[in-house]
């Protein structure tokens, strides 16, 4: 993928070499959220590993934000990518695109340096503004914020501009829309206040309206986008579906926000409106699912009684991180949140490593596997492929990648139950009783079994890599 | 093909999902809207004046009391009425030797919870449950029994109150090793170290609808490892 940059075929598409910049960031990103994974799963077993010189704080700060920006970068090559095909005409502010590029890529390097050599700050104001905001995911200093914010209303209007003046698709629309909101959200979570309740009430309007609603109906869109795109699916049926899907995940999205105010001072009416709306967050995720594998075999259905040879899909390794994606949101969003989302459970779960089992599988299934898929059909295009074919290092890939981050789930979940049984119901959740719980054997073998299944997900993540670098060559030399 | 449709049925009709799309999310940011006004008043932090009423008349608290809470005897204890644990202000006690007039009280605070943030606490703990899961939740750790006389953790110290421990234990926490899983240095000062304290105390005292549950022990209780489960 990094050469591609320089040798792709894209008949003049600019907007489409935007897009394989922000892969290019998103997947050296992507690199270092897992290793700053592999450096807190090992400071679990081994707490004097890196002890005051690169402490879990940093490694876990790092390996969230990373996770973040990283699919932020995915998503805006995403749009990038889509655009010219969506609208018809090339995206109209290309030149102003590419200098807010550099200009982000610049900011989150500095971001990042000062995360992992200055770390923490003294207790004033300067050390929000300069150095690390401290609230979990947005602890970008406010400098940073601004940046992201000028950065992402340059994006934002290019996107804008794009679609006023070419073709005005169903998917176009819902990209338009849903982005506003994504943006706008960002402002929610700018702010300092002494009350911890206050704060955390608008922090979550970020958090949970970014990945349980608006990031959602973003991977909504790129399904749709690339069904069609991949086996050639109906535009009709396609966006009908996005349509039904935005109902939906909105519907039960937004108010599903009820199930972080459980706790944090907030009204006890947020019990009964984040039980019955979060409890109806899997239901647009099954239908994600059911729309991908029915559109997929009705498509091949045609073909065949078409009499043509072979499969639909042109893109291999895309379809099957998509399918993946169908599959691992409902999974991971749909059944581990459900799992720990009434308050009668989550008074005991919430804030153990059942909240960071059901985190890695969500990130993972919902949204990691969608955007790799992207980066699949953005070097078939940088290519010029007609049909890429998987090869064995995009197998060795989805497959490594998928069985690891399963498996870190599954020891997570089983950390978990030990911790809400014996922390939380038997002990009480003190300081004492959270130790105990962190001790226990089978606690601490769950937690080697994580950085075991940590490493299988690093390796697939080597192959993933290699694959993107290499395939396309191959694929355009086989062809 | 969709025109065709939309003459046979509206269940495969683009525009009926459409408009039910935009139906249903506007009705749910419109309650969502509703909603966070009544939560915004009802989250805001109280005053000294409803503090002082409260305790004089045992009334029930705001959800997020006065910073001058700090000058106050915390508790959490059971509620026959809720069915769940709610923090109990009791009569006043010294904090760091002194009463905090109104605005020393919220200044405390607000270094406090700078502090927190700066020094990058919710990224091992959890506050209020949220944050990192590699060491414990901070939201009622003001009452944990192992900060109170005759806990382990004053012990350790070598304090003789609460607040003096803690404070103690934020600025040189691998001083005090309890276990292999080990606080860092993080430059706390002694004064970083007493706001922290009195945020501590502060997010003690908000009303978390019982979270986290079986929490209120006495010391008792806690050094034979029993449990208070209902």
């Amino acid at each position: 993928m990094l050469t591609s940059i320089k040798t792709n075929e894209f008949a003049g598409s600019e907007s489409k070499k935007l897009a394989m910049m922000y892969f290019r960031v998103a997947i050296i990103l992507f690199g270092a959220q897992l290793l700053m994974g592999l450096i807190a799963a090992i400071q679990f077993l081994a707490p004097n590993f890196l002890f005051e010189v690169f402490d879990f704080s940093v490694a876990r700060m790092v390996h969230i934000n990373a996770l973040v920006v990283w699919m932020l970068y995915a998503m805006i090559g995403s749009v990038y990518y889509m655009l010219p095909d969506e609208t018809g005409i090339e995206t109209v502010g290309i030149g102003l695109g590419k200098l807010a590029f550099w200009v982000l890529t610049a900011a989150v390097t500095v971001v990042v340096l000062v995360f992992i050599f200055i770390q923490v700050g003294s207790g004033t104001e300067s050390s929000i503004w300069l150095i690390n905001e401290g609230r979990e995911y947005l602890e970008a200093p406010r400098w940073a914020d601004i940046g992201i914010v000028v950065v992402v209303l340059t994006f934002y209007w290019n996107v804008f501009a794009t679609y006023m003046k070419g073709r005005k698709t169903g998917i176009m629309t819902v990209m338009v829309a849903n982005l506003m909101a994504l943006a706008g959200l960002y402002l929610a979570g700018m702010f300092f206040t002494d009350n911890i309740s206050m704060d955390q009430y608008w922090w979550w309007w970020v958090i949970h309206l970014w990945v349980e609603a608006t990031w959602e109906v973003f991977v909504g869109t790129l399904a749709a986008y690339a069904l069609i795109k991949i086996i050639d699916a109906k535009r009709e049926i396609v966006e009908m579906w996005l349509w039904i899907e935005v109902l939906m995940l909105f519907g039960s999205g937004i108010l599903g926000l009820g199930h972080h105010y459980f706790w944090i001072g907030t009204p006890e009416y947020w019990w009964e409106i984040g039980a019955l709306f979060s409890a109806l967050e899997p239901v647009p995720l099954v239908a994600m699912f059911v729309h991908v594998l029915y559109d997929w075999g009705k498509e091949q259905g045609i073909a065949k009684a078409e009499g043509k040879q072979g499969a639909v899909m042109k893109n291999g390794p895309a379809m099957a991180w998509i399918v993946t994606n169908a599959f691992g949101n409902f999974l991971g969003a749909g059944i581990w949140g459900f799992f720990h989302t009434l308050p009668q459970v989550n008074i005991y779960t919430h804030g153990t490593q059942f909240t960071a089992a059901h985190g890695h599988l969500a990130f993972f299934g919902a949204y990691a596997t969608i955007l790799i898929g992207m980066m699949y059909l953005g070097i078939q295009g940088a290519y010029g492929i007609d049909r890429l074919k998987a090869t064995f290092k995009s197998k060795m890939a989805i497959v490594l990648i998928t069985f690891g981050v399963l498996g870190m789930t599954v020891a997570l979940t089983i950390a978990g139950y030990e911790q809400v049984l014996v922390e939380r119901a038997e002990l009480g959740a003190g300081w004492n009783a959270f130790f105990v719980a962190q001790n226990l054997p089978w606690y601490v073998q769950a937690q080697v079994w994580r950085a075991i299944m940590g490493v299988v997900t690093f390796v697939g993540f080597i192959y993933l890599v290699w694959d993107l670098l290499t395939i396309g060559k191959k694929e355009q030399t086989a062809a | 093909m969709a025109n065709e449709n939309e003459n046979l049925s509206v269940w495969t009709s683009i525009s009926f999902w459409r408009r039910s799309a935009a139906w249903v999310t506007g009705f749910a940011v419109i309650l969502l809207i509703w909603l966070t006004f009544d939560t915004m008043g009802q989250i805001s932090m109280g005053t000294d004046a409803d503090l002082k009423k409260a305790v004089a008349e045992k009334k029930e608290l705001n959800r997020v009391p006065a910073p001058t809470v700090i000058n106050y005897h915390i508790d959490y204890k059971m509620s026959k009425r809720r069915g769940h644990e709610v923090p109990v202000i009791g009569p006043k006690e010294p904090f760091f030797g002194k009463e905090w007039s109104p605005k020393e009280a919220a200044a405390l605070l607000h270094l406090g919870k700078l502090t927190s943030q700066a020094k990058n606490c919710m990224d091992c703990h959890t506050l209020l449950g949220n944050g990192a899961y590699y060491a414990p939740d901070l939201t009622k750790a003001w009452l944990d029994p192992a900060w109170q006389k005759g806990g382990p953790m004053q012990a350790m110290t070598g304090k003789n109150t609460k607040e003096e421990a803690m404070a103690e234990f934020l600025q040189h926490p691998s001083q005090y090793p309890t276990h292999a899983r080990m606080m860092p240095n993080l430059g706390i000062t002694a004064k970083e170290a007493q706001g922290l304290v009195a945020f501590l105390k502060h997010m003690s005292s908000i009303d978390t609808n019982g979270f986290p549950r079986n929490f209120s022990k006495t010391v008792d209780q806690f050094k034979t490892g029993g449990s208070n489960a209902h």
